[in-house]
């Protein structure tokens, strides 16, 4: 671990390296051998965090507006965005600049939160509820019931991981639908529409979704 | 032998020769979590005529519907017509060796037919017999019959060989058209094709949002159909962990 001194830190570092390198530094002592720095009980938790934020909003009785915009900032908080960004645009992540990924994400961000706020309207007046977490490879899957008004209750999984330095959820999965797999498909379909040009994408998923 | 029966007509021949020839597609192993989609060109053709059908009839059809009627009887109708598909429920229930379930969805039957008032309603569910549904796919995929080929079926939308064939054979040995009378057997299609209107106008943003939103609506609907259906089946999907090693060597490479 270097440089892990809270006095040495530059305050520009984000506080999610910090708080990465102290849970780190946390389980080294408690935990002897090799561990994963993420456990079982940690991804849960985050999901339990994750569910009481989207339980909140579905029953806050805001305008729907108002909830696609607290779903963005639950979405940026409790997800992978760049991670996520990075695998459904595949091989030409590789290839694009630094700027172009960095546009790339931030158009996709919204597009997301656009697309799956919509979505989200399906759950106002529902709940979440988390049911179990286990490890699965070098990350974890954790099942949730979704309890909907006037439907049978059905499964959303969320695969976390804590690879970015802090644990996320970079994938869920509806009913075994993969939101990850989806969207590979959709901006994989998008990129080939626009012959594989990149900035073009970007453009137009500032607006789609 | 069974063939020489005179009531058994040409079309079921037919019915049972095309069953069986699909079938034999079905031999090649599982490979869980591909894609297999030899027919992609008359499939995406198939695909476009389903889209012009949901435009023209199917979507403004179950748009009149869901506006014209109350969301209870719309209701009443689905239970009604997920009612009548119980006995064949039960059917596949046995076939497969799932007694439990057999007899939770005979029990299901008994009780929406009576205390149900003939199905329109689901006490059943409230008495902690939620629906277990299952069909003659799923019988063949417990049989090991492997999925076979993705198809887009006409108006019927995504299905797989396994699953296409179960649809013929669960029509075939549908309890309800072999000992039900003339008029009421009817039922069963008219609550069906209301059901699947109800369900259309209920999930219309989201049906539109796959078939008219998409940048590729068939590749989307094949997607999420198969992942759906695999995880409803319970198929163990192991290539979902190439795109998440994907994931991490993006991020390695950072």
């Amino acid at each position: 671990m270097k440089g892990f001194t809270m006095t040495s830190f530059p305050s520009d570092l984000p506080r999610r390296k910090l708080l990465a390198g102290l849970s780190a530094a946390g389980l080294a002592l408690a935990v002897p051998g090799p561990a994963l720095a993420l456990t079982t009980e940690e991804a849960r938790a985050l999901i339990d965090r994750l569910v009481a934020e989207i339980n909140a909003v579905i029953n806050s009785g805001k305008p729907e507006r108002a909830m696609y915009a607290d779903f963005e900032q639950i979405f940026a908080r409790y997800a992978y965005v760049s991670g996520i960004a990075r695998t459904i645009l595949g091989p030409p992540a590789r290839t694009a600049s630094k700027a172009q990924m960095k546009a790339f994400t931030a158009a996709f961000r919204g597009y997301m939160a656009r697309k799956y706020g919509k979505r989200f309207r399906e759950f106002i007046g529902g709940r979440i509820i988390v049911q179990s977490a286990r490890p699965l490879k070098s990350f974890f899957e954790v099942k949730t019931t979704a309890v909907l008004r006037g439907e049978p209750p059905f499964e959303v999984t969320f695969m976390v991981s804590d690879i970015s330095g802090r644990s996320l959820f970079f994938d869920m999965l509806i009913e075994g639908i993969s939101l990850l797999k989806a969207e590979k498909t959709e901006i994989g379909a998008m990129l080939d529409k626009r012959r594989g040009k990149l900035d073009l994408l970007i453009e137009d998923l500032r607006r789609a979704g | 032998m069974i063939l020489k029966r005179p009531q058994f007509r040409y079309w079921r021949m037919t019915a049972l020769l095309a069953v069986v020839v699909a079938l034999s597609a079905c031999a090649r192993p599982e490979l869980a979590g591909e894609i297999y989609d030899p027919n992609e060109a008359q499939n995406r053709q198939m695909h476009e005529i389903n889209k012009k059908l949901d435009r023209a009839v199917v979507r403004p059809v179950a748009l009149s519907y869901g506006k014209s009627t109350p969301e209870e009887l719309r209701i009443a109708v689905g239970n009604f017509a997920s009612n009548l598909s119980l006995p064949s429920t039960v059917l596949n229930d046995i076939l497969q060796f799932q007694l439990g379930d057999a007899i939770h969805n005979t029990a299901r039957f008994v009780l929406n037919t009576t205390v149900g008032l003939g199905g329109l309603l689901d006490p059943a569910t409230d008495a902690g017999l939620p629906p277990r549904d299952t069909d003659f796919g799923e019988t063949l995929y417990v049989w090991g019959f492997g999925e076979g080929a993705y198809v887009e079926l006409p108006l019927l939308g995504p299905s797989t060989t396994r699953d296409a064939v179960g649809k013929i054979v669960d029509m075939a040995i549908n309890p309800l058209n072999r000992y039900v009378p003339a008029p009421q057997k009817y039922f069963l299609p008219v609550a069906s094709v209301l059901s699947r209107l109800g369900d259309r106008y209920r999930f219309g943003t989201t049906v539109d949002s796959i078939l008219y939103e998409s940048a590729d609506s068939y590749a989307q609907s094949r997607l999420l159909y198969l992942e759906n259906r695999r995880f409803q089946l319970g198929v163990e999907v192991k290539a979902q962990d190439d795109i998440y090693e994907g994931l991490y060597d993006d991020i390695l490479s950072e």
